[in-house]
């Protein structure tokens, strides 16, 4: 599995030396013709398929390429969407304006709050250790952070968007839900066990200053931040997509229906556990993950199962934790990945048990 | 005279804004000074908790992201 740092994290655009046309007029033009040729998609990918490249109807190869030419332009499409309009919405929550409104929350309520925020607030994991220092300093309480700190990477327009694009609405929804109360519950633990004492002790002796950076910008403003998000992600994970759903559209044709049950089934219960185990350490982006797991669901794989496997790729990874070591002692590193570790496992089996 | 300083601890993006900052303060033809502040400590005492950030004569302007020279013009002003 490829490994790349943060998606998330946008690399600096191309300055610009003239100005954009009108970002309002764009998104007028946009958006119809996205309209338009998402539309077009099923046929278009036939017509690619059985005509123009003329593979024979009904065979492995046909399956596989038709599969290929209608995922690769919709899941592009639905994630560009995606990553706008979070892009938009994230110029208005600022973490300086999200931790005046956790700072002094109580817990429960906090955590919530929190884990909510964690989601439309622009977060990279470069830079979790200022952001750890700011928040606990402004007297956020150390469970509601990490419910912040958990919730913000697993939940992100990534994530997000491919769910959409390659599960559907609802499997995307329970992802969201899922991973929201599992970082509220990890957090809310966390805080329960009084750990403030295994945060190095250098970081609550450095002073804040709450500094007021109130941008009034104009909404054609944040549209063209959308864009920009789009250019400096979509840019981005391209390529990974392409290559996922390369290797979906090779098992979804070629692997027998059956194939992954016995592996990734609902009878197999050790299935949890060792797809979590597999997970963490994997520093995988999303985009190349999802479309193969999606491949997978359709063999026989339990959806719990997969769910799992995709939170702890995700969520969790070993550069995190080494960022992490600056501010956080062993113990509560230990005792973080433990409890999302342990959270991701339960909506395994729950889901699992219930579908 | 303008007190231009990029807060960052060197990622690509801080380097960019720096470049940025230099251009819109050469275009305005304003005298100024630039500075790279990299210490965390310092930049969480400015209050800054997402990097990169720009500062003019000691307040932060704009943080988390890098505007283009135009945006930044504005801000020197």
């Amino acid at each position: 599995m490829t490994t790349t740092p943060d998606i998330t994290c946008a690399q600096p655009s191309a300055p610009h030396g003239r100005r954009m046309a009108s970002p309002w007029l764009m998104l007028t033009l946009a958006i119809p013709a996205w309209v338009a040729v998402y539309s077009v998609l099923p046929r278009l990918s036939r017509l690619i398929t059985y005509h123009l490249l003329g593979i024979g109807e009904g065979t492995h190869l046909g399956s596989s390429v038709e599969f290929f030419f209608y995922d690769v332009p919709k899941v592009l499409m639905l994630l560009t969407a995606v990553v706008f309009v979070v892009g938009v919405i994230r110029t208005f929550f600022t973490p300086e304006r999200t931790r005046k409104i956790l700072a002094g929350k109580r817990e429960s309520v906090g955590n919530v709050m929190a884990a909510l925020l964690g989601v439309v607030t622009p977060f990279c994991s470069c830079s979790a250790v200022p952001l750890f220092i700011g928040f606990v300093t402004a007297g956020v309480p150390l469970g509601v952070t990490f419910s912040f700190l958990i919730a913000a990477p697993m939940i992100n327009e990534v994530a997000l968007g491919l769910l959409l694009a390659m599960f559907g609405w609802k499997i995307a929804a329970i992802y969201a839900g899922t991973g929201l109360a599992v970082a509220i519950v990890a957090g809310w633990i966390i805080g329960r066990l009084n750990m403030t004492r295994h945060v190095e002790d250098w970081v609550y002796q450095i002073p804040v200053s709450d500094s007021q950076t109130q941008e009034r910008r104009p909404f054609a403003d944040r549209l063209g931040d959308g864009g920009t998000a789009v250019k400096d992600i979509v840019g981005k994970v391209w390529l990974y997509v392409l290559l996922g759903i390369a290797v979906g559209a090779g098992i979804h044709g070629y692997v027998p229906e059956t194939f992954m049950a016995s592996i990734m089934g609902k009878s197999a219960w050790w299935s949890v556990p060792l797809a979590v185990l597999i997970g963490v350490p994997m520093y995988s982006n999303a985009a190349g993950i999802i479309p193969v797991v999606q491949a997978l669901l359709g063999k026989g794989a339990a959806l719990g199962t997969v769910l799992a496997f995709m939170m702890s790729v995700i969520a969790l990874s070993l550069p995190e934790a080494v960022i992490l070591r600056k501010v956080l002692k062993p113990r509560l590193i230990a005792t973080f990945f433990g409890i999302v570790a342990t959270g991701i496992l339960l909506v395994g089996y729950l889901f699992n048990l219930i579908l | 005279m303008k007190t231009i300083q990029v807060l960052g601890t060197g990622c690509p993006r801080c380097m960019q804004l720096h470049d940025n900052a230099k251009n819109a303060a050469e275009q305005l033809q304003v005298p100024y000074t630039i500075e790279k502040v990299t210490d965390l400590q310092k930049i969480m005492m400015m209050g800054v908790m997402s990097t990169p950030a720009l500062a003019v004569d000691g307040k932060v302007v704009v943080s988390g992201r890098v505007p283009d020279v135009e945006a930044i013009k504005m801000m020197l002003r």
